[in-house]
């Protein structure tokens, strides 16, 4: 007899995984289906990072709401997990006086949804906490409540804290087919298996309308919106002390000045409609209207500056989030249309479809016990010196470098393919190997000897980010390569 | 100074071509405690990976590969017992004043340098640095990554390659794809002209019937999970793409070959002025930055063609130091 579960989630982004966190604090079987190979290979490794403060929102708009609750949420769930958020602050800026009325109706939007500590800023104050914004900005609404985290890194560590309070994740699978037969759903996937639930949500993201239609949900539509984005090197981490932002537009908050969680600072997004969802490819025409966009705001950002860029595409559904119970397929949530702001707004959105469950006859009771926290993983990079060189006493191989230009030691490649990286890609998100200047010129093949040791495979085997993206080569004799990762002592 | 600090007359970072000849000449010209600091298990550096001849004819007038050409030098360093090597060992942190934070499996260490020699040697540019639009699939090696994984690790990262770049690293790469049993499609290069010695034009290129595309660029890369093929396009003599002449050319693996750049982060770190078109340091003369008593050898300090002329310049450099320690009375 199959295990029946309470709760299938469709969708391993930042969405699903912060459900599946949600849930695991009930005593509730709990099931998430990635279709990748490892989870936030979606919508959620490629964004800009930011909890928004709720900001840029229609004031009875539903993720204006979820935003702000979200951005206050946020500051727990990243404490107890033990991911690092920083709130930086933002500004948007204005660069004429005609443009004042805009920024005073956005100050009045937000308070109206509860933004905290808003203010507006004038010259004088950008020049002494801007130094580097272009001398021509007039003005800026200033709101401090806005931070910043590592999207991929996030959704790594909610999926780990609801394994860790039960939940179970299955990657690598498609979901082809749905159902629903006797009260139970009944979903089939791509490589043959099938699940079954009393409940499902689909948080598939670009993909949610596709899942909608499995089960005969005809009126999600997710038009893609891509945004490509430029981050610069290090060296110009302290380029802005908070994010910039422009006017908004009517599609997009418009092409930023960000901070990330790692320290590089980025520019973008672009905000071009695609038909394609899996259309990630940078553009000549992108990088030139970032640069414009961007040199506006602050005049000393280079061409030269850029070390690394990608393009994500935002999974659109019209103007606001669609977060509904299926009254005609009883027991399906549909969570879509998650993009901006769908990161900051994951954990309320989480708690949004708990009481939709609640509501539709699923019995939330609570866990005797649950593990809110979340032993966070240890990276040389954010350590002081001193404490680095603890760790390297106590633990030997964390002072093994692997990754020369982000500081990665071998024993944290370890660590993270026991937390659950299994491609390369799920690697760099976890700990930073390969995302420097050299882009994995130099460690590439030490992370590709600690992967094949971990897992027990072959060399052929190991891949960027799944099936397909192998690195190597198969049909050859690899006796060379010896999976013992030599190194070791 | 903290007194946990271990004090040397002169620390070389870096145990490559450069770094073994400039601590084999300290230690010749009376330098007495040399301590060579080198982040992977072996000496020799990037000659390992280069197992093709060309090295040494004029240094031992002799057409050695890469790791022959190392091991001449790493056997000189094992008899000369000034000299003390520490393998694995990172350096993560130096000081104006030549104090240098380290670690190593199982142990942190501060170490203080009367003379310092940075042989950090230099990494490639990457595709990101053109930059080249496009997706991002598995497929897109600089080309020495490729070449680490045929020649240290045997493995084939491809069959189908075009190169970007002809530099000398991808002239070699081309050759070795082909002696692989790959088909290297193409070396494309912006251009006029090849950016790689004569003599591996025609032997890395000719020899094999590789076409070399010159006056021409990638303009962008396509394929999902791996990549599948490239769209080039010809430029003109400003490096602006002539319109009609763009042409696809599929392949499975691209290797992007566009030149090196010297890896100065840790003077960079010690606050040494960087030119920052070359990354190199700002340099009154051979070997030297503004700070008294801190050089910098070989490919850090300016990217050589040829190990042999590395080897010339770095012993240099162990000379400049010796003399250094000299005048401060050591």
């Amino acid at each position: 007899m199959k295990k029946t579960y309470d709760v299938i989630i469709i969708g391993g982004g930042v969405v699903g995984t912060s459900i599946a966190r949600e849930l695991s604090r009930f005593t509730l079987s709990v099931a998430l289906l990635e279709k990748e190979a490892e989870l936030a290979f979606g919508v959620s490794k490629s964004n800009s990072g930011i909890i928004h403060p709720g900001t840029q929102n229609p004031p009875f708009s539903l993720k204006g709401r979820l935003c702000v609750e979200g951005n206050r949420l946020m500051r727990t769930w990243a404490r107890e997990l033990g991911v690092h958020f920083v709130e930086v602050g933002e500004c948007i800026l204005i660069f004429e006086e005609k443009e004042r009325a805009a920024l005073l109706q956005i100050k009045a939007d937000a308070e109206s949804l509860g933004v905290p500590g808003l203010r507006l800023v004038d010259r004088a104050w950008l020049r002494d906490h801007e130094p580097n914004v272009n001398p021509e900005a007039l003005a800026a609404l200033y709101a401090p409540s806005a931070g910043i985290i590592s999207p991929y890194r996030l959704v790594y560590d909610l999926a780990e804290n609801a394994v860790r309070n039960g939940a179970e994740i299955f990657l690598e699978q498609k979901v082809v087919s749905l159902r629903k037969e006797n009260n139970l759903f009944w979903v089939g996937t791509e490589s043959g298996e099938s699940f079954q639930s009393r409940f499902l949500i689909n948080a598939a993201g670009l993909f949610a309308d596709e899942v909608a239609r499995l089960a005969g949900i005809h009126d999600i539509t997710i038009r893609p919106r891509k945004g490509e984005e430029y981050l610069l090197d290090k060296k110009r981490e302290n380029l802005t002390r908070h994010l910039l932002f422009p006017l908004p537009t009517k599609t997009s908050k418009g092409i930023l000045v960000i901070k990330t969680a790692d320290g590089n600072p980025m520019v973008g997004p672009t905000a071009r409609p695609t038909d394609d969802k899996e259309d990630l490819a940078t553009t000549d025409q992108g990088l030139q209207e970032v640069l414009a966009a961007v040199q506006k705001m602050v005049p000393s950002i280079r061409r030269e500056d850029i070390i690394a860029y990608f393009a994500g595409l935002r999974p659109v559904a019209g103007d606001d989030f669609i977060l509904r119970h299926e009254h005609g397929v009883p027991g399906m949530i549909q969570a879509a249309g998650m993009q901006s702001p769908g990161l900051t707004a994951a954990p309320a959105v989480a708690r949004c479809v708990c009481s939709l469950l609640a509501k539709n006859g699923l019995a939330l009771r609570r866990k005797w016990f649950f593990h809110r926290h979340r032993k966070a993983a240890r990276h040389l990079f954010t350590l002081p010196l001193g404490q680095a060189g603890k760790l390297i006493r106590r633990h030997p191989p964390y002072g093994d470098i692997v990754c020369r230009c982000e500081m990665v030691s071998a024993q944290e490649v370890r660590d993270a393919v026991h937390r659950g990286a299994r491609t390369l890609d799920g690697i760099k998100f976890r700990t930073r190997a390969q995302a420097g200047r050299c882009h994995g010129g130099f460690c590439t093949t030490r992370i590709m000897k600690i992967l094949a040791a971990e897992l027990n495979l072959p060399p052929e085997k190991i891949s960027k980010r799944g099936p397909g993206s192998e690195i190597v080569m198969a049909d050859r004799d690899t006796g060379v390569f010896e999976a013992k990762d030599q190194h070791e002592e | 100074m903290k007194n946990n600090t271990v004090q040397h007359d002169c620390i070389i970072v870096g145990g490559g071509p450069a770094g073994m000849a400039a601590a084999l000449e300290a230690a010749a010209q009376g330098v007495k405690d040399i301590l060579l600091l080198e982040r992977d298990q072996y000496l020799g550096g990037i000659l390992n990976q280069c197992i093709h001849t060309g090295f040494g004819l004029h240094q031992f007038q002799a057409d050695l590969t890469g790791p022959e050409f190392s091991a001449r030098y790493i056997q000189r360093l094992h008899e000369t017992p000034q000299i003390r090597v520490s393998l694995q060992t990172f350096v993560v942190r130096l000081t104006p004043d030549k104090i240098l934070t380290c670690i190593k499996p199982g142990r942190m260490l501060t170490l203080a340098a009367k003379a310092l020699i940075l042989c950090t040697g230099c990494r490639e540019r990457t595709r990101e640095m053109i930059p080249i639009p496009g997706t991002r699939p598995a497929g897109v090696f600089p080309a020495g990554l490729a070449q680490k994984l045929i020649n240290m690790e045997g493995l084939l990262p491809g069959k189908e390659v075009v190169v970007i770049g002809s530099g000398d690293i991808g002239l070699i790469m081309a050759r070795r794809f082909s002696l692989e049993g790959a088909r290297v499609r193409a070396v494309i290069e912006i251009l006029p002209q090849s950016r790689g010695l004569a003599r591996n034009v025609v032997q890395c290129l000719e020899d094999f019937d590789i076409p070399l595309y010159l006056q021409h660029r990638v303009a962008c890369l396509y394929g999902r999970q791996r990549v599948e093929k490239v769209k080039v396009v010809r430029v003109d003599d400003s490096l602006r793409d002539l319109p009609g002449t763009a042409f696809f050319l599929p392949c499975d693996t691209v290797l992007v070959s566009v030149g090196l750049i010297p890896e100065n982060e840790l003077i960079e770190m010690a606050g040494v002025p960087l030119d920052p078109r070359t990354n190199t340091p700002v340099s009154p003369g051979i070997n030297q930055t503004s700070f008294p008593g801190l050089f910098v050898s070989g490919n850090a300090f300016r990217i050589y063609d040829l190990v042999d002329s590395v080897v010339r310049d770095s012993a240099c450099a162990g000379r400049q130091a010796a003399e250094y320690l000299r005048g401060l009375g050591t």
